[in-house]
């Protein structure tokens, strides 16, 4: 860590450190209403801070809240959000390549597991040599973090002292879905899956017990099996 | 207020330790093994399958049944602020108000 800080005035690596702080306090405002919408849905306080330290991955955490709030059992809220982290298991992946230079000790690599999410994967493996990727990974993976769990704190008292239904805050819920949603829709697979899975809900939401029908939204990923290359 | 269930704290508990065991085993325990082509591309699209469900729900259901309330007033104004790429807080912050609006109306 003093290296990194004492090198600096490198231009290269600076600009790693800098976007990497940026998207972390960018994020930081995502997590202020996670903690909103985490206490209205009937968390605590600390539970909503607990989700925040030690499950550490955005789009599953909202979705457990979202369902728990919804009156949906707790095996399917949990079921929700275990598919969503799923795709840490590929970025822990693609990232065990670089593993050695961004953490040497099994220790130190344990640690580092925690960090593995969609932001710090993404600007680790976006950097060109070994140096870099190892700054990205741990400067994103701590700066957010720190960002993502004051963000909590913040919403989660913030969020307990106010009436969530009087100030329109049950929407926050499906307004963070539909901003984290919009980049998959780029890809037309991404658009043929999250219409599917959105049929599959809506059609199945009368009949079946509440939060099971995200659980069957999953099955939309199968358009990915068929398409070719 | 939301009544929690009482044994929250066990799916919280649950869900971490799975959330950091799937980080762990890619990272740590299964190495540079490459995944099969399909799987990987399914991996990849449960967020968006998801996501989409989960926004549906939030708009159009309460428990099991289909409603449309002042919630859709939120989600539209949501869908175009997103569309519009305006940052999260923005499109939050638009979406409760017009859902406060159209309920206080």
């Amino acid at each position: 860590m003093k290296r990194i800080f004492a090198s600096l005035n490198e231009p290269e690596l600076r600009r790693v450190v800098v976007s990497s702080l940026t998207l972390g306090a960018a994020v930081g405002v995502f997590a202020l209403s996670f903690g909103v919408a985490s206490v209205s849905a009937g968390a605590s306080v600390w539970q909503t801070c607990a989700l925040s330290l030690f499950v550490f991955t955005g789009a599953s955490q909202f979705s457990a809240m979202s369902v728990v709030g919804a009156g949906g059992s707790l095996a399917a809220a949990f079921g929700g959000a275990v598919l969503l982290a799923a795709r840490n298991f590929v970025y822990g992946l693609a990232l065990s390549s670089s593993a050695n230079s961004m953490a040497k000790s099994l220790p130190r690599r344990l640690f580092a597991a925690h960090f593995v999410i969609d932001e710090t994967t993404a600007l680790a493996l976006g950097q060109e040599s070994p140096r870099l990727r190892k700054v990205a990974f741990w400067t994103t993976g701590i700066g957010l973090f720190t960002f993502w769990n004051l963000g909590t704190l913040i919403g989660a008292l913030a969020g307990s002292a106010i009436d969530p239904q009087k100030f329109g805050l049950d929407i926050a819920f499906p307004a963070a879905f539909i901003v984290m949603l919009m980049p998959h829709l780029r890809s037309k697979l991404g658009r043929q899956a999250a219409t599917l899975g959105g049929a599959l809900c809506l059609i199945s939401i009368s009949f079946l017990p509440v939060g099971v029908p995200i659980l069957i939204a999953a099955m939309a990923v199968l358009v990915g099996v068929r398409s070719d290359d | 207020m939301t009544e929690a269930p009482a044994n929250l704290w066990i799916m919280i508990i649950a869900l971490a330790a799975s959330a950091y065991l799937l980080k762990m085993f890619g990272l740590v325990v299964l190495g540079s093994r490459q995944l099969p082509k399909v799987f990987d591309r399914c991996l990849g699209l449960i967020p968006a399958a998801l996501l989409s469900a989960l926004v549906l729900k939030d708009t159009f259901s309460l428990g099991q049944s289909l409603v449309v309330d002042a919630r859709v007033a939120g989600f539209a104004v949501a869908v175009v602020a997103a569309w519009r790429r305006a940052p999260l807080i923005v499109v939050v912050v638009l979406a409760a108000t017009a859902t406060a609006l159209v309920r206080a109306i």
